[in-house]
Formats: structure tokens, sequence, C-alpha cells
């Protein structure tokens, strides 16, 4: 069938109700659960195609094309026929033909986001849908509400909320024009439209949008003209969800402000939240992440309505809305900032692969991250400065875990002493491992990410000495500076495909580098004194990693370039801007050991 | 572990098991009462009521009760931190009661780490707590320096994954002397310190300094000494992310030519050790 090209093996079925003919389609075993996806404006049900793919092995799909767009007819006339209490009669019939006696999990995305908010809200579906996840689409009813707050009591917060949402909502103005959006739609944008999603939302291209796009799009103005004024002045007192609300916020959405979903917990008890840094059609940019969260919430209700206690430790770190469920790959995480960084993450609800090249060490990491919050973690034996192995870590873990979401390019070693002592094994070691490591990992792994073409972060574990000159460090230094260059370098290439790169620069954090780090050009004894006398140095410092790992999290949430931690850092980040010179008077000293 | 060993102990040691086992008799009964609500303080003047009850009338410090992340010692900086706050206790979260009674002369210290319902995290740290109480037994049986034995137990935390939270306490330190204290008619404390206590923590301070030992075992230099006779409450605590564990018993220290004899724990009856030997 070419008109689904893109839902390869569904099923089709046509469901009447009202006099509209709305077309059907089913995917996966029906004995499961039903999904049911409902698409926005100005799509179609294949807007849906690939989260629709990845569910059906799991879940009976359905999606349905709303009145009006994809092959379902149009209500006529067009004005009135498009309200949300009709939208609401549509998704009973559906609901009622493809799974008569159970609930379904509702999700939606844009519109179908905002009609889902009906259908979850309204006294009618109670009893049909059993949990509900939405995507940039609010309720025109709670939405009503938010202006009227903010008008009712404006301090300068609320305004600027205000004017921010009234410019987003351009469109919205636009659509409310009488014929020019339809003359626009089934003219020039229309044949535009594709180029345009591709260019601003990185849509990729290919078989969406559908060709009927332009009366899909005409029509559906009318969802506006029926809906937006009728609800925004008078918005219902009682929109209360009576099921589970999931919400995904795309945080780069350029049509909706995050802000709308404030006071969200209000209309919707329980809400689980979860961010995603993508922009506002997620169903086509992200749609390995959404599956992932709708199966896990799907799931979760399911086993909670059988009754089933939850098994899993609730993640209850600060970012746990964004890295819920995510994979990230640690490397050097049998100890100090790599250990304390995979827990953060586990802590946040990511799986973890903790990749160390001390068996016990990594294995321990992993134990510990699923008690705090992974829901699954893995240790790997690795020395990142091994080529092979680590071209064989990358087949692996794509392969039994996934694509890696966050890859921390952590390991690293310490090299201290002159440069004349410095030998050039002591360098090859220190680059393979400090260089070529991160090298490996993020030609491997982020390689992976790029392909795939969903977004992703990469950090790499630079060091203030990345910055700060020292006659004590000068293999060491080197090889940060390296990896700092690289992450910039790297950033600039990522930035178009949506994958963030960011350097740490901790500064002196007390972890076993000290106690593990090679002293150049003096013997035995006198290595062991001084890592000794250095690891006391560092303890008296005593900045912990659990602080780095911290830095690291909001590193990827805010997508920051370069981070200095600690505040010797942080002061050498910026003298090597203002002051250098100051800077190089510092390299000049010995150091305390 | 070792075998309970048994020992004939002198009078004087039996006094002190007897104070020992009669607190962690306390911290157990109490831990039974806690419930959903009560605050620190609360579960602070339970234990000193039960003790009272029974003839307690001086202490080493008065009873702790730390709740949830001040299990771990969150965001200490000040001593006064340490004292009993309002924090109200809730299902799941990880307790922990410290107490140092003197009873008939005997001075106890003790801590005891638990959970309102269970806590996996806080069962991983008590569960690896006994490696640290092997690790320090047979170190002093080997006559390490102090500061040396610390920077162990420091180095086997950091290979578990955890932060040295005894580090918070005065000094940062692991242990400390504990001795007989005279009965007085009042038992004033200061800063809920026994001032008979501290006054023979000073005396023991002030001798040590001249032979070159020191009643608190701590990661500086003043600890770089081998291990002292006498009775040491030793307090291993750990911390992982906003849960911590300790244990806390005192650890007798003899100058004996016997290994075995050298150093031993008062008691192996104890909450903690029943709990390693059940397999929990």
């Amino acid at each position: 069938m070419a008109e689904l090209k893109g839902l390869a093996g569904a099923r089709e079925r046509w469901v009447s109700t009202g006099g509209i003919e709305l077309c059907v389609a089913e995917l996966g075993d029906p004995t499961r659960p039903t999904v049911v996806l409902v698409h926005g404006y100005p799509d179609s049900k294949e807007v849906w195609s690939q989260v629709a793919e990845r569910l059906a092995d799991r879940f009976h799909v359905v999606l349905y094309d709303v009145r009006g767009h994809g092959r379902s007819t149009a209500p006529t006339p067009l004005r009135g026929g498009f309200t949300l209490e009709k939208l609401t009669d549509d998704f009973l019939a559906v609901a009622d033909a493809v799974s008569p006696d159970e609930p379904v999990h509702l999700v939606g995305h844009d519109w179908g986001s905002v009609q889902s908010w009906e259908f979850a809200t309204v006294r009618r579906t109670e009893g049909r849908i059993a949990s509900f996840t939405s995507m940039s689409g609010p309720s025109l009813d709670h939405f009503g509400h938010w202006i009227k707050k903010r008008m009712a009591r404006p301090t300068p917060r609320r305004v600027g909320q205000l004017l921010g949402q009234g410019a987003k909502s351009w469109y919205v103005y636009m659509l409310h024009t009488p014929v020019l959006p339809e003359l626009a739609w089934r003219g020039p944008l229309g044949k535009r439209w594709p180029k345009i999603l591709e260019r601003m939302e990185k849509v990729p291209a290919g078989d969406y949008p559908t060709p009927s796009l332009p009366s899909d799009a005409a029509h559906g103005a009318w969802l506006y003209r029926d809906n937006v004024r009728a609800r925004l002045s008078r918005p219902r007192a009682d929109a209360y969800a009576h099921v589970p609300v999931q919400l995904v916020l795309p945080l780069g959405d350029i049509f909706l402000s995050e802000r709308l979903y404030d006071e969200l917990e209000l209309w919707a008890p329980g809400l689980v939240r979860r961010t995603l840094p993508a922009k506002h059609w997620v169903p086509r940019t992200r749609p390995d992440q959404l599956s992932a969260w709708i199966s896990e919430f799907v799931l979760a209700n399911e086993e909670r309505e059988a009754g089933v206690p939850a098994q899993r430790t609730k993640a209850t770190g600060k970012h746990a809305e964004r890295f819920g469920g995510q994979l990230v790959l640690v490397t050097g995480a049998g100890s100090g900032i790599g250990r304390a960084t995979a827990f953060a993450f586990a802590e946040a609800g990511a799986r973890v692969v903790a990749v160390d090249r001390d068996t016990e060490s990594a294995a321990r990491t992993a134990e510990m991250a699923q008690l705090i919050g992974a829901p699954q973690a893995w240790a790997e034996t690795v020395d990142v400065a091994d080529e092979q192995a680590m071209e064989k870590l990358a087949e692996k873990v794509a392969a039994e875990y996934g694509i890696v979401d966050v890859l921390v390019n952590n390991a690293g070693i310490g090299l201290s002493g002159s440069f004349f002592d410095t030998t050039p094994e002591d360098w090859k070691k220190v680059l393979d491992v400090n260089l070529w490591g991160v090298i490996h990992g993020c030609r491997l792994f982020g390689k992976q990410m790029a392909e795939r073409g969903q977004g992703g972060h990469i950090v790499n574990t630079a060091s203030a000495a990345a910055f700060q000159p020292s006659k004590a460090l000068p293999a060491y230094s080197t090889s940060k500076a390296a990896v700092l260059m690289l992450s910039e370098c790297l950033r600039a290439e990522l930035a178009g495909q949506g994958i963030g790169v960011s350097a740490i620069c901790p500064g002196l954090v007390n972890t076993n580098i000290t106690a593990t780090a090679r002293f150049a050009g003096v013997d035995a004894e006198e290595e062991k004194r001084r890592q000794k006398k250095s690891s006391r140095l560092y303890g008296l410092r005593n900045y912990p990693p659990e602080k780095v790992a911290d830095a690291i999290l909001t590193a990827v949430v805010r997508n920051q370039a370069v981070v200095p931690v600690t505040p010797e850092a942080r002061g050498a980040h910026l003298m090597s801007r203002f002051t250098p010179k100051a800077l190089r008077a510092v390299a000049r000293l010995e150091p305390p050991l | 572990m070792t075998p309970a060993v048994v020992r004939e102990l002198s009078a004087e040691l039996r006094g002190f098991r007897e104070v020992q086992s009669l607190a962690y008799e306390c911290a157990e009964a109490v831990a039974a009462q806690l419930k959903p609500g009560v605050t620190e303080r609360e579960a602070a003047r339970m234990q000193r009521e039960w003790l009272r009850e029974r003839g307690v009338r001086d202490w080493f410090h008065l009873p702790f009760a730390w709740f949830g992340d001040r299990t771990a010692f969150a965001g200490f900086r000040i001593p006064l931190q340490f004292f009993p706050t309002n924090r109200k206790l809730e299902a799941g979260m990880p307790f922990i009661l410290d107490m140092a009674p003197v009873y008939k002369g005997c001075t106890a210290d003790i801590g005891y780490s638990g959970s309102l319902g269970p806590n996996p995290v806080q069962d991983k740290l008590l569960a690896d707590l006994e490696a640290h109480r092997e690790l320090i037994v047979r170190e002093v049986r080997e006559r390490r320096s102090l500061r040396e034995i610390y920077e162990d137990v420091d180095r086997l935390m950091v290979r578990q994954g955890y932060a040295n939270r005894h580090r918070a306490y005065p000094f940062g330190v692991i242990a400390h002397k504990v001795d007989r204290v005279k009965e007085r008619r009042i038992s004033p404390t200061l800063f809920g310190f026994g001032t008979q206590s501290l006054k023979g923590l000073a005396s023991d301070a002030v001798h040590g300094h001249r032979d070159g030992w020191s009643p608190l075992w701590s990661p500086y230099k003043f600890s770089d000494h081998p291990p002292q006779p006498g009775l040491w409450a030793v307090e291993p605590h750990l911390g992982f992310r906003g849960t911590g564990a300790k244990f806390e018993e005192i650890l007798v220290v003899t100058d004996s030519k016997d290994p075995e004899q050298s150093a031993f724990w008062l008691d192996d009856d104890l909450p903690h050790v029943r709990r390693w030997a059940e397999g929990i």
C-alpha cells in the first residue's frame, strides 16, 4: 500500500463516527497492551512511523489520521467540525474498535497532545484510558488558566512569561486569518514545507511529510479556529487528569515555552517529567528516546494496574527527568571522578556502562550504581589506550546495550617531573591514555552517536593543567591541553547534529590519581614518598570528586563548552585569559613536594 | 572474622562489656520504637531516658541521633550540627543512634545504624563495614602506626567507593580512648560531653603528649605512633551519597606479646557482628 509507506506491515481498518471515516493503522500483537498514537498539526499518522516501529514488538500500536488529515475524511462544513468534543468522539470510536475491553495508553504530540489532554480530563472517557504521554501540546484549558493567572497579577516575571509565549504563538494568530493560510499551504508553503522542516527543525529528509500535507494543513487550520479562542477565554475549571500523565518536554521547542508546564502538577497529580534537548518534531528526530520512555511508562502503569509492586529503586537525582533511561558510558569509572560521575548518572536513573582497566573496581562501580537508581549497569574491563580493545568495546556496547547517549572520556593518568627527566616511554604512556584514550572514545562512540542522528553528548575530562602551564607537569599538561582543543574542535564539528561536547577542567581534586602518578627522574623510593606527599596535600585540599561529577551533569544539561570546576581552576582559567603573564610566573614555581 | 575467643576477662573489662551491651540494648530498643514522624531530638531523648531508667547517671557524650542524609553528615561544617535536630524520620530513611553512657564508672561508646523499612544502600554499607572491623584489629596486632592504619582504612573505603565520614568528627578521629570515670554526685556536661570524661581525655592528652602518643586516633602527625594499650572506642563511618553507616565499639589493646591477646574486640556479641554472622 503506497499510503502506508513508512508503516510497513501495518493492518488498516476504517472506523466511522459521526459521518466521518477515520483511517486507522495497527501494528503488533493485539493481545498486548494497546498504545494509541495521536498526531499533531500539520501532520498525519505517518509522523509516528519510527516510534510505532520501535513499539510494535512490545505493544499493540494503533495510529489514526485525525479527521480532515491523511486519508480520513473531513467534516462538512469545516467550520465547527473540529471541536474538541467531536475529536473526543473520534478517539472513543477508535478505542472501542481496537481495544473494546481494555483501556488504552494514549500518546499525543502537538495537537494530538492538545486533544489528548481533553480526552484525559473529561468524564466520559474515564475507564477507557490507562495512561497518557504528552509532548509539545498543552491542554487549552490549562493554557487558559495559565494566561488568566498571569494577567490577574502581572509581576515582571509573569509579564515576561506572557510575552515570551505570546511571541512563540505567532503562527496561531496567522492561522486565525481567513482563507490566506489555506492558500499558502496549498501553494508555495506546502511545497517548501519539507525543506523548511529539514533546515529549521532538523527533521531528517525521507518519506515524511506525506503528499497529503497541503490538505492536512489547510483542514487543520480549523483545529485552531474552532477551539483556541473558545477555550482560552473560557477554560474549564475541572480539567484534572483522571489518568497518570508523563510529560515529555523538548527544551528547544520554538512554539511552546517550558514555563507553560510550571504548575502542571496541580492538574495532573503524580506527573512524570522528562526533558529532551531537541526541537518540536521529536517523533521524527528522537524516536529511540521517545519509544523508550513510552515503553517504560506504559509498562510501569500496566504493572501497577496488575498489582505488581514497583521493583526498581526510584531515581532521585537532580537531573532524573533529563537522564532517566539514557545510556551513559564512563571510562576510568573504577575510581575518583569517573566513579563519582557514574554514580551521579545512576542516581539520575541512567543506564551505566562502567569502563576501567581494573575489573574489580569497574564491577564494584556497576554494582553500586544499580543500588542507587541505575535500572541497569554493566562493568567492562578495557584499557582505553588499546585501540583494538576499544573497538571491540564499541561493537559490544552497540550490540548489547545500545547507542550511547552520553559518553564520558574520563580515564587519565598523572605524570610529573622535569621535561628532561621525562623519557620517550613516559611520554608515550601518558599520551596513550590521556589523549589517545579520548580520541578512541570520541572516534568510536561519537561516530555511533552521529550515525544514529538522534543527538547525544560527549564529555572529555581535561584538566586545569590544560591552561595552567607548570614546569612540574610538562607531559601531563600537554596531553590535557590537547584534550581541551580536541573537545573544542569536535564541538564545532558535531554542533549541527545535536551532539554537544564539553571539556571539564577539574583542578586539584582528592582522588587516587596522585597515589598512582608517575614521578619522572626519581628512584622508586622517592617516587613513593612523593606520591604519598602529594596524596596528603590533595587530601588536605579535600575537594570531593562528587562535586566534579555534579559539574559534569550540569555541563551536559546546559551543553557547556569548557567547565573549570574548583575555585583554583576557575581562577587559572580567568588568568589565562586576562593575565597570562602572572600565570606564567606561577608555572615557574617548584611544587611543594 | 575472628572466632569468638573465650577469654577470662578481668573484672574491669567485664564492667566495660556490661555497659557496652547495655548501650547496644538501648539502641535496639529505641530503634524498634522509631516510626515515621519521630524527630532526632525525640530519638535522642528516648535513648537518654531508657538509660537513665537503668541507672546511667554520667555520659562520655549525650546520645546523638542522625536521620536521612545527616547519617552521612551531608553539609556538616561546624560541630554544632552533630546535635539532634527536628528532622523527622520517614519511611526508608537510614538512621544512626550514637551514645556513650557511663555506668558504674565504666564508659561505653557505641554507634548503631539502621533504617526505617528496607534500605538496600545502607544494608550494603553495613555489610562492607565487616572488612573494616577485621582490618583494624589485624593492623593493630601488627603494631602499625595509628596514622598508617587510618590511611589503610581510608584506602579500603575509597576502593569500596565510599567517602570517609569519620573525618567530620572533631579532629577527624576514627577512634578515641575511653577509660574509667570517677562517679560524682553531679555530672555536668559541656557541649554534650561529660566533664569527667573530658577531664580524663585531657589528662591522657597531656601525658601522651610528653610520651609521644595521643588519645585521639586521627590522620595527623600526632597519631603517628603504635597503638597505646588501653580501651579504644573505634568508629569507622562510611558515607555514600546521602546514606551513612557506622559501628562503634571498644577495642582492647594490651601490651601482651601474644598477637591474639595484644588486641581484641571487647565483645563479639553485638548487633552488627551478629548480622554479618547471619549473612544478611
